[in-house]
């Protein structure tokens, strides 16, 4: 079933393979083709979530099949309540970013829905992954089509843009594979055999120092996907040069595997080094928050202020991450969705915006709302989505993110604070300068409000924004369960700063009888939302 | 079979006879006939690789100089992939381009014998007469067209430096029989493990010498002076088979003198071959970067190759010599594949060899491009290729060994790899190609050659277990 949702889309990729369209005449075929697989990918992952056991905090759906026995390499998946959303979400956003793009991509349309698609199974390969190196594959193997996507469909800038996006998420995931091999071999120290499995390098005991290494290879190789600020720097070339489902992918899904890799790995996996990072990492998201709220504002380019609110959003999610208690991380995942959803949208319409007048510079529009009313309400309800407006998804994980912040300590808060306060600023000055007052150039006096097509993506991204945010429960539900195991996981290992191997022992005896404890406290914490 | 002697050498025979065979053929030639002289080659190819298969496991030893172990038998496999390849792709480069077919077939398939003979050699003399066969037929190879300027300095170079490094191996020889007794690897292994020899001046300066000989033929820095421009100067489909079948036999051979003659001596050798490594991930990728010709970047890029091979040798544990082989067949397939796309796409008159050739070839060969670019993501160690599990490979076997510097270097220098094959994607794909992109015209039995080794470069990437456990389960017997 698991296996189902990753290998369909790549079916659908292979199949479009086959159809003969060098000139272009097959293209509705294809179009529709791509289409009916990615809503059929969709139904899938939906099916996953109706099937899905809220009250376990255990992998479900798991398959194992045996790859490469030698080393201990299964393919083997499963997924959790955070990864189930993920895939959810992944599942969602694909047709959205194929109807966006069903009239402004022309050329080599076959291609461009093969490497849709292939992206599209990369990335829920990454989210349902248990096994390393099946992690690693779909981490890396995601990263081609997306390339191409942005370097073949690009604008003007694409070239540029693509092979920077390759080498900066290249250059952070090699490191990483070190590590993964690291991490097999110490479990082969320990227990006289390789294994890539997940859930049994959890229970590994790894030294301090040996801790601090892998985790910051692992830590670098997310940020770079996250963007962590200074690691932010191919985002906005990547965002603005990529075609609209470029975007829309990249800012709602491709982001969110650096954050999900955060969680689902490099805490859990090395949770001392990780407890001793965290206030430094945290201290960079605020730096993100902030700084990327800053630069938003004094952007002239809509799709590249959208791009840098991603990274002030994004900043939000990493400092929940860090601050590790269930209100933080619960905020945080609920903030990897609000995002894909609100960042997606926003992307989708700035979108429209340039396919009509191919320009996305804030001054060439102004009075769009005289124009075109029903895009401009859309717009608005992504927008307060977006700046975190209560009743709409983003308040909820930016409420329970800070939350779980201040739980932790409340300095990081107050910087949080005021990049909520500034993407109210621009966002909403954007807004106001793109949509209100009199149309101030002639050439936008012509243009059409959305089409059918068009409604067809718009309406599940406003729908699904407002029932995040009116109906929460239905997305903290599932994964309430994963994360406080997750939580309890993390916290049940102190900093430590013992280096001596008796000591480390003896504490690490001590720790499994805390485990429950600090369960038990996590939980009575968690009562609130 | 009949006689146990000679059952270690009927890999070399069925090659030699299809050798003969080829070069009888063009005697009896009428002129302008045409004869599928290329067609017994990769008949005895395929002789010589089904005798491997039959032999595996059977450790046939011949004359006490050659042994058909699985080590040795699984290179051969690898060279006789790569010469059938090279055939194929060869036939429509020959016919094009007029080469003479029976010299560079009969001198295609004694220099994969000199090959097979170095893999499976356990003999440094034979080591060496096996290294000057395959070494003198590859330097007349690479002046097989003989109208080139380029081709023969090339070939030029290419001799002399060669000649010179034989004669560094050669003297590392007679060191080493001058202090141990004999030439015979095993028997200078129980010599030098007997005997506490590590101080001991002539055997480290035999060392040294044997290791420039080799470092030589496996182009590593700063060994490698000659191979860009023999690799640009040959015909490219000439490269192709000298970046693969030379640096198969060649890393076969050194991983055997080394690893297992010289193993009391890995405390001395390993952080010189190490330092080798480094030089030359480094190198190879960094001015690979600053190339134009696609064959010479290629070229630089099989010099980065050469360095993680190395890193498999320094590692050095049962992950690192099985990490070996499976790299050398992963990277003999990509190599060469990528080679035949050049080739392919070259004309008689000109090579088109040079990044922008190849702009805009997505639109009028979109096959082809497609193919090549499969080829560079694999050498670039992307999944789910041959190439990634092959870096992978290696790069657990340096980590398992403690070697973390060296797994760190050769990953960042793979992504820096990286940069310059997406500079030919990106020509292809990304460039505006106005017409530049060349008019191909490829034989069935060209792409039928590339169909098979893209199979390969995912069937290895996919399901890797059974070649792993091959791998693995050839070098047990021997190290």
């Amino acid at each position: 079933m698991l296996t189902f949702s990753w290998a369909l889309p790549l079916a659908g990729a292979l199949l479009l393979l086959l159809i003969g369209n060098a000139d272009g005449r097959r293209n509705g075929l294809v179009r529709w083709l791509a289409l009916a697989v990615s809503l059929a990918t969709f139904g899938v992952t939906l099916a996953l979530w109706a099937g899905f056991n809220s009250a376990s905090a255990d992998f479900q759906f798991v398959e194992r099949v045996p790859w490469i026995p030698a080393f201990g390499i299964d393919y083997y998946v499963g997924i959790d309540g955070i990864s189930l959303l993920l895939v959810v979400l992944t599942g969602f956003l694909t047709p959205i970013a194929l109807l966006s793009s069903w009239e402004s991509v022309e050329k080599k349309v076959k291609e461009f829905s093969i490497f849709v698609l292939a992206l599209e199974a990369a990335m829920i390969g990454v989210f349902v992954s248990l096994d390393l190196f099946l992690f690693y594959v779909f981490w890396d193997a995601m990263l081609i089509p997306m390339y191409f996507l942005i370097g073949i469909w690009g604008y003007d800038q694409r070239i540029y843009a693509a092979v920077k996006f390759m080498l900066y998420t290249m250059a952070g995931s090699v490191l990483m594979l070190v590590a993964i091999l690291g991490l097999a071999y110490l479990h082969s120290e320990a227990t006289g055999s390789y294994s890539f499995d997940l859930l049994k390098l959890y229970t590994l005991d790894i030294a301090p120092n040996t801790q601090r290494w892998f985790f910051l290879a692992f830590a670098i190789a997310f940020a770079i996907k996250v963007p962590l600020f200074p690691f932010h720097t191919w985002l906005p070339d990547a965002h603005v040069q990529a075609p609209t489902a470029g975007s829309i992918i990249l800012a709602g899904v491709l982001l969110k595997m650096g954050t999900y890799g955060l969680v689902r790995f490099a805490f859990p996996l090395f949770p001392m080094a990780a407890t001793e990072f965290a206030p430094w990492i945290a201290l960079l998201a605020v730096i993100g928050i902030v700084y990327g709220a800053l630069v938003a504002m004094v952007q002239p380019d809509m799709k590249k202020l959208v791009a840098y609110s991603s990274v002030s959003h994004l900043g939000f999610v990493v400092l929940g991450i860090c601050a590790m208690n269930v209100q933080g991380v619960q905020g945080a995942v609920y903030q990897m969705l609000a995002h894909g959803i609100s960042t997606g949208g926003l992307f989708l319409i700035v979108g429209m915006l340039s396919d009509r007048r191919h320009t996305r510079l804030i001054a060439e529009f102004g009075g769009l709302k005289n124009v075109m009313p029903r895009l401009t309400a859309a717009f608005l309800i992504i927008t307060l989505a977006s700046i975190g407006m209560p009743a709409l998804n983003g308040f909820i994980g930016e409420f329970l993110t800070m939350l779980g912040a201040f739980l932790w300590d409340p300095r990081y808060v107050v910087a949080a604070g005021l990049g909520v306060i500034l993407s109210a600023v621009y966002m909403l000055w954007m807004f106001q300068r793109v949509y209100l007052g009199s149309v101030t150039h002639e050439e936008n006096e012509t243009l059409s409000d959305l089409q059918p097509r068009e409604w067809a993506s718009v309406i599940p991204l406003c729908a699904a924004a407002i029932v995040m945010g009116v109906f929460p429960m239905i997305f903290l539900k599932p994964m309430e369960p994963a994360v406080q195991k997750l939580v309890a996981q993390v916290q049940s290992v102190q900093p430590l700063r013992v280096e001596n191997e008796g000591q480390r022992a003896k504490v690490k005896s001590q720790r499994s009888s805390q485990t429950f404890e600090v369960t038990r406290v996590t939980s009575q914490v968690q009562g609130e939302p | 079979m009949f006689n146990t002697q000679l059952d270690a050498i009927v890999p070399m025979l069925c090659v030699t006879l299809a050798a003969l065979a080829s070069m009888g053929a063009e005697a009896l030639r009428r002129p302008g006939e045409k004869t599928p002289i290329g067609w017994l080659g990769i008949i005895g190819l395929l002789f010589g690789g089904a005798a491997a298969v039959l032999l595996w496991d059977r450790n046939a030893e011949g004359f006490g100089v050659i042994a058909a172990d699985n080590f040795g038998l699984f290179v051969t496999v690898i060279l006789t992939i790569v010469g059938v390849l090279t055939i194929m792709f060869s036939s429509q480069v020959i016919e094009r381009d007029g080469l003479p077919a029976g010299e560079y077939y009969s001198l295609l398939l004694f220099s994969i014998v000199g090959m097979i003979m170095m893999a499976t050699a356990t003999d440094l003399l034979v080591v060496f007469i096996a290294l000057e066969i395959l070494s003198l037929a590859v330097y007349v190879l690479t002046a097989i067209r003989r109208e080139s300027m380029q081709g023969t300095e090339a070939a030029f170079k290419y001799f002399l430096l060669g000649a010179f490094s034989s004669a560094f191996f050669l003297y590392g020889i007679a060191f080493t029989y001058g202090v141990t007794g004999s030439t015979r690897l095993a028997a200078v292994g129980s010599f030098l493990s007997a005997q506490s020899m590590t101080n001991n001046p002539m055997i480290l300066l035999a060392l040294g010498l044997l290791l420039v000989g080799f470092a030589f033929k496996i182009s590593a820095v700063p060994f490698h002076m000659w191979t860009p421009d023999a690799y640009e100067g040959a015909p490219a489909i000439v490269t192709g088979f000298m970046s693969t079948g030379v640096k198969a036999a060649a890393f076969a051979a050194f991983a055997r003198v080394f690893l297992s003659a010289f193993e009391p001596f890995k405390d001395e050798w390993a952080p010189v071959v190490a330092l080798i490594a480094i030089a030359t991930m480094v190198l190879g990728t960094v001015v690979g970067v600053a190339q134009s010709n696609l064959k010479r970047m290629l070229a630089y890029s099989s010099i980065a190759h050469g360095g993680y091979l190395l890193v498999g040798l320094v590692a050095a544990n049962q992950v690192g010599k099985a990490a070996i082989l499976f790299y050398l067949l992963a990277y003999s397939v990509t190599n060469l594949a990528a080679f035949g796309v050049i080739a392919l796409v070259g004309s008689r008159d000109k090579a088109n060899d040079s990044l922008r050739d190849y702009a805009g070839l997505w639109h009028t060969r979109p096959a082809l491009a497609a193919l090549m670019t499969v080829c560079l993501l694999s050498l670039g160690g992307l999944p789910p290729t041959a190439g990634f599990i092959g870096k992978w490979y290696i790069f657990s076997a340096a980590v398992s060994a403690g070697y973390y510097s060296l797994a760190v270097i050769g990953m960042l220098t793979s992504v820096v790899s990286v940069f310059f094959y997406l500079r030919v994607v990106v020509m292809m794909y990304m460039a505006d190609g106005k017409g530049e992109a060349v008019q191909v015209r490829v034989t069935g039995i060209g792409m039928a050659a590339l169909a098979v080794s893209i199979a390969a470069i995912f069937y290895l990437g996919i399901l890797p277990t059974k070649v792993l456990d091959l791998a693995a389960n050839s070098i047990s017997t021997i190290f």
